[in-house]
Parts: structure tokens; C-alpha cells; sequence
């Protein structure tokens, strides 16, 4: 009677069984860092293991930079070419290279169609690549690296001390999370996004709720996603508080997988067993659901977007949350022949996406022309304005400005300026606003 | 590990999240670069909106960022309320307190991984109680915690208020983080 979180983390404990509560040593399938977190990361392994110190398997480490690349901020340069050393000296494989990256000032020399191992947003690269296997367990100094789960495996995020801790030993201490089930049944209307799902479940049980739980989800409406908007509803288990979200793999997942070169051998397939104890149970039925908004400062702070009046300065798509092809997809469907009356920025998460801007088209139309056409602003790759970061960032408010985002969190100076107001929404909730000047749910297009 | 924690009161409210603790923009920072270290200290909880930085009245800077080569905060124990450090998994955001000089903080219970970070790294002690102590105690008020009765002590208004024992993270905390923890169990 053990759900998937504790059968996948028994599993890598070399157990028969686990209970809520205890903590246990696992051995970690895959390490991943980027360029804020890998830097203080690698001095820590050094300090810790020795200068000449090897990481405990250099293919199961994953280093993506991705945070801030587009800047002009020399540290920022600096860390990427600390990255570079260690994966040289280290012969880490698994190396997404911003190479464009080499000389002083804003780099420009990024090109989509270029062989440039650059990919972009981790968490979406780390799906894109084939490190998402189902079965095993994944550690991320990123709080969203609970995207991971949507593939039915154990995926959390963690600070510099742990990770430099697996990269030498190649295991970890977790304490094993009790579980909160979501259930989503019913069939997606046409104006509902993996986003509303989750901002509904945050919504629910409060931007705490899920503090050091597991948030598994399930359902046919869930069932019915692919594999993309499967991600949106992991990724934001951390805004509940959740250590890990997790959707049982199927063969939808499979084939993402194995189109990206994962071997089947290596999927374990793990199912929460019908009398698995859960803390809460939550039960919606998706065809009453309707567009949903988490407003200022709190992903938590659930509101719906038609019953919203709220004037907009900026719109935002973008990110790990919401940057992918089928968040794009959506967006596309509102703004094609239309146009923004307030600034609108395209950040793609990866080069993947970037280039699907391009192959992705309605009717004649790509996805890049229907959004040049409405007035948008298309960025490169990378995390950009989701966290602010350098002032030279990409879509960074430097103002205190309003804005509707896609992306995963509205804390106070999230984006940028402290006195900025952050509302998140889905993709096609934040392309309808930007139409408007105002918060508006998307069925009103 | 000493058994009491004295010092000034810094007090905030729910919901402090590591943007607020760190802002993203100082992250560029390397905390491995002792240099580089430092500047953690000076833009800790700078990203705190005024009207909520040191709790009841506000308005108080935590570090004098108009100095800046200030690194150091003269209060060293942070009073919160729910799901302090929420948000991002930076590592930054205990170190940040911890370069201020912050030795303890007391909240109602943290959000995870700012938890695992602040014990596992060896920061500063995460400490739990049951109490809405942000509503009792006053940034500025000078406090002892004793990890042994489990107890804080407002010592500038004399009421005593009970803490939270440390539970199963207490000999990580003794052992000054993981590192020291898992030599001391022979597991690395």
C-alpha cells in the first residue's frame, strides 16, 4: 500500500518499503546544476572532496546554463566559464554550452539554426534531451526541478551543500514526503491549460500546502495532456510548498522518451497501489473549471480571470512553466491576425522551441510570423525574465509595472522592479489580456 | 554547538520567499570567491518590501545598504511566521543571513528546501514554534534562545515563549552540516 512517490524512492533505497517520515539514503540517476547554482556547487565539491576531486559518474551529471546568458554582466560570463573548466577537467558529457558566450557585453552570437550546444531553460532541456527516465530519481539545484515528475519519477530541487554532496557520493538523505492526490477527471475545454489546473490545485491547498508533501495527479483529464502541459502541472508543485510532483508514466510518456533516445530498458514503471494512504485527497472535474489567475504576491492568491479587473502594463510568455511548443501553440490560436496594445514579450524556454516557432504554423502562418504580426517582442532562450535577474535582462521590469505572466511565481520583485505586480495565468490567458490592456478570460476572444 | 542564542530581534512576516531573502539579480555572486561571499551580506533581505522590513513598524533597513562596504546586520536572530523561505532552491538565501551574522531564525515552519539548506549547510539554526511570534516580539528587542529548554526569552519585554525541539535534524545541526555529519557517520 505505497504510492508511486514512495515505491520510486524505495525503489533507490534498496528497499522493499518506505513510511512517510523517514529518511532514508537513495542513490541519485542524475545531478543537474546551471549557472547560478553550479558555481558555488563546484567550490563546495573542492572544499569538501579535494581539489583534484572526480565527481561519482560524469554521465550522470547534467550541466545546463540557462539562467542569465543574455547579459552583458561579467560575473555572469565568468560563471558559465567556471561551468566550462570543471565539465572539461571532469569529462562531463551532458554540457548544453552556451559557446556564443565568449566575449564582453551582450552576446549575440546566438543562432537557432546554428550547431551551437546551447539548449536553454533546464528544465525543459533536461525533458528535451532524454534525461527524464521514468522509475528513477533526479536532484536539481532548482526549486523547479520537480518539472521532472510529469515522466513518473522522483524529481526535486535542492541548494549548492547537497548537490556538491551527491556529485561526490552519489547519493542523498531524503526524508520520504506523505502525499496529496489531485484528481482531474473529465474532458479539457478548449479554454483551459495545464496552468489552470495547477493554479487551481495551488489555490486550493494554499501556497504552504503541500510543504514538504508529494502532490501526485492523476485523472483522465490528466491522463488526456501531453507530455508538455503534464510538465506545467509538475513544475508548479513547488509553489504549493510540494518536495515533488509526479503523473504516473504511460505510453505517452514512453514515446516522448524514446524519441529523444531514451533506452526502454532503462524505465522503471512505478503505480500508486489502489489502498496507498494520502494525507488529502482533491477532486475536480475539469469541464467545470474555469480560466484561472494567481494574483500579487502569492502563486496561491487564486482568483478567476473573468471575474478579474485588472489593467495590464505588460504580458509575458515564457519559461520553464509556460515557454514550451504547446504553450506558444495556444498563444498563437488568440493572437493570429490580432494585435497587442500593450508590450508583449515571446521568451521560447529552449532552442527546441525556438526552432518549432518556425515549423509550427496555423494554416500558412508560423508561430514567429503570427506573433511578429501581433506586435510581439520574440527573445532567445533562456530563463530571462521569470526571476529578473541583471538589469540588461530580456523582459525584466525595471519599473513598477503590472504584468500577466505564463511563467511559475509573482513574489514581491520577482520580475525585476520590488514594486512590480505579477499576475500568472495560462499562456492563452496572458494573449487574450495582452489583446485587451486588461485581464480578461480568454473565452471572451 | 552552543545550547543559547542571544541577540537583537529582526522581525518579518508570512510568506518571506528567497527573492525577498536574496534578490535574483545579486546571484551572479559566487559564493565560493570569499570576496564575492561577502556581498551576500550586504544585499540580505534587501529585497523585503519596506512597508513589511522589521515588523511592527517597518521601514528598517536589516543592512545599511547605503554603506557599501556594510556586511554585517546588528540583529542576528530573524523572527518569521509561516513558510519562511519559499520559492527558489538558492542556496544564497540562508548563506545571505548567515554572511549578515544571523545565528537563528524562529518561524512557524519553513518552506523545504530553504530547511534542508540552512541545516545541511551548516548556516544558521532553523528553529519552529507553534506561536505567531512575529505578533509578540519587536524588531529590535534584544532575545535568548535556549535549545535546551526550548524556549525564547524576550528579554526586553520578559515573556518567555515556547520553541519547537530540533527533532531528527539536530545532529546535522551539531555537526555543523552535512559534510561534517556524514564523516562523523563514515558515509561519504
Amino acid at each position: 500500500m505505497m504510492t508511486i512517490t514512495e515505491k520510486v524512492l524505495a525503489n533507490a533505497a534498496g528497499r522493499q518499503s518506505v513510511t512517510p517520515g523517514e529518511n532514508v539514503w537513495v542513490k541519485v540517476d542524475v545531478l543537474m546544476t546551471h549557472d547560478v547554482c553550479g558555481p558555488g556547487t563546484i567550490g563546495i565539491f573542492k572544499k569538501e572532496f579535494g581539489e583534484n576531486a572526480k565527481v561519482f559518474d560524469a554521465d550522470k551529471v547534467v550541466i545546463i546554463p540557462d539562467h542569465y546568458i543574455f547579459t552583458a554582466d561579467e560575473k555572469s560570463h565568468r560563471n558559465i566559464e567556471i561551468l566550462r573548466q570543471f565539465v572539461k577537467e571532469q569529462g562531463i558529457r551532458h554540457f548544453y554550452d552556451p559557446d556564443f558566450v565568449n566575449k564582453p557585453g551582450i552576446p549575440d552570437g546566438y543562432d537557432k539554426n546554428s550547431a551551437t550546444p546551447y539548449s536553454g531553460v533546464c528544465h525543459s532541456t533536461l525533458a528535451e534531451k532524454g534525461h527524464c527516465v521514468p522509475g528513477q530519481v533526479m536532484i536539481g539545484t532548482d526549486s523547479h526541478t520537480c518539472t521532472g515528475g510529469a515522466f513518473g519519477m522522483f524529481s526535486t530541487g535542492v541548494g549548492n551543500t547537497e548537490a556538491a554532496f551527491v556529485l561526490g557520493t552519489g547519493k542523498l538523505w531524503l526524508k520520504v514526503p506523505p502525499s496529496l492526490l489531485f484528481t482531474f477527471d473529465g474532458e479539457m475545454p478548449d479554454y483551459l491549460m495545464a496552468k489552470d489546473l495547477i493554479l487551481t490545485a495551488i489555490g486550493e491547498v494554499g501556497a504552504d500546502g503541500a510543504t514538504y508533501c508529494a502532490m501526485e495527479f492523476n485523472g483522465s483529464a490528466v491522463k488526456s495532456l501531453n507530455i508538455e502541459e503534464r510538465m506545467t502541472i509538475c513544475n508548479m508543485a513547488i509553489e504549493a510548498g510540494g518536495k515533488n510532483g509526479i503523473i504516473q508514466a504511460d505510453e505517452k510518456t514512453v514515446e516522448y522518451d524514446v524519441k529523444r533516445g531514451v533506452d526502454k530498458s532503462a524505465m522503471t514503471f512505478f503505480a500508486s497501489d489502489a489502498d496507498a494512504k494520502y494525507v488529502s485527497k482533491h477532486q475536480f472535474d475539469v469541464s467545470k473549471l474555469e480560466p484561472t489567475v494567481a494574483c500579487p504576491h502569492s502563486p496561491g492568491n487564486r482568483a478567476l480571470a473573468r471575474k478579474l479587473d485588472q489593467k495590464i502594463d505588460r504580458a509575458y510568455i515564457g519559461s520553464c512553466t509556460g515557454g514550451k511548443i504547446v504553450d506558444f501553440q495556444y498563444a498563437a490560436r488568440i493572437l493570429n491576425g490580432r494585435k497587442v496594445v500593450v508590450d508583449t514579450f515571446i521568451v521560447p524556454a529552449t532552442k527546441e522551441v525556438d526552432l518549432a516557432l518556425d515549423s509550427e504554423k496555423i494554416g500558412s502562418k508560423s508561430l514567429r510570423q503570427i506573433f511578429a504580426d501581433a506586435g510581439c517582442r520574440i527573445g532567445p532562450p533562456s530563463c530571462a525574465a521569470c526571476l529578473g535577474g541583471p538589469v540588461d535582462t530580456f523582459g525584466r521590469m525595471n519599473e513598477p509595472l503590472t504584468c500577466i505572466s505564463s511563467t511559475n511565481r509573482n513574489f514581491p520583485g520577482r520580475m525585476g522592479h520590488p514594486n512590480s505586480q505579477v499576475f500568472l495565468a495560462s499562456p492563452l490567458t496572458v494573449a487574450a489580456s495582452a489583446l485587451k490592456g486588461k485581464i480578461i478570460d480568454p473565452r471572451d476572444i | 554547538m552552543d545550547t543559547k542564542i542571544s541577540g537583537k530581534a529582526f522581525v518579518l512576516g508570512d510568506d518571506i520567499d528567497t527573492d525577498q531573502i536574496i534578490p535574483a539579480e545579486y546571484l551572479s555572486y559566487n559564493p565560493s570567491i570569499e570576496e564575492e561571499r561577502k556581498m551576500f551580506g550586504h544585499y540580505a533581505l534587501s529585497g523585503v518590501p519596506k512597508a513589511q522590513s522589521g515588523l511592527p513598524g517597518g521601514n528598517t533597513p536589516f543592512v545599511n545598504l547605503a554603506d557599501p562596504h556594510a556586511t554585517q546586520s546588528e540583529y542576528t536572530i530573524v523572527i518569521g511566521g509561516k513558510n519562511f523561505g519559499c520559492g527558489s532552491s538558492r542556496e544564497h538565501a540562508p548563506l545571505a543571513l548567515a554572511q549578515a551574522g544571523v545565528k537563528a531564525v524562529v518561524a512557524q515552519f519553513y518552506a523545504r528546501i530553504f530547511f534542508r539548506n540552512s541545516v545541511n549547510g551548516g548556516y544558521l539554526v532553523p528553529l519552529e514554534t507553534d506561536l505567531e511570534l512575529y505578533k509578540e516580539i519587536r524588531t529590535g528587542d534584544q532575545v535568548e534562545i535556549d535549545l535546551e529548554k526550548h524556549q525564547l526569552t524576550d528579554q526586553t519585554t520578559g515573556k518567555t515563549y515556547a520553541i519547537k525541539p530540533l527533532g531528527d535534524v539536530a545532529d546535522i545541526i551539531e555537526a555543523d552540516g552535512l559534510f561534517e555529519y556524514a564523516r562523523k557517520k563514515q558515509l561519504t
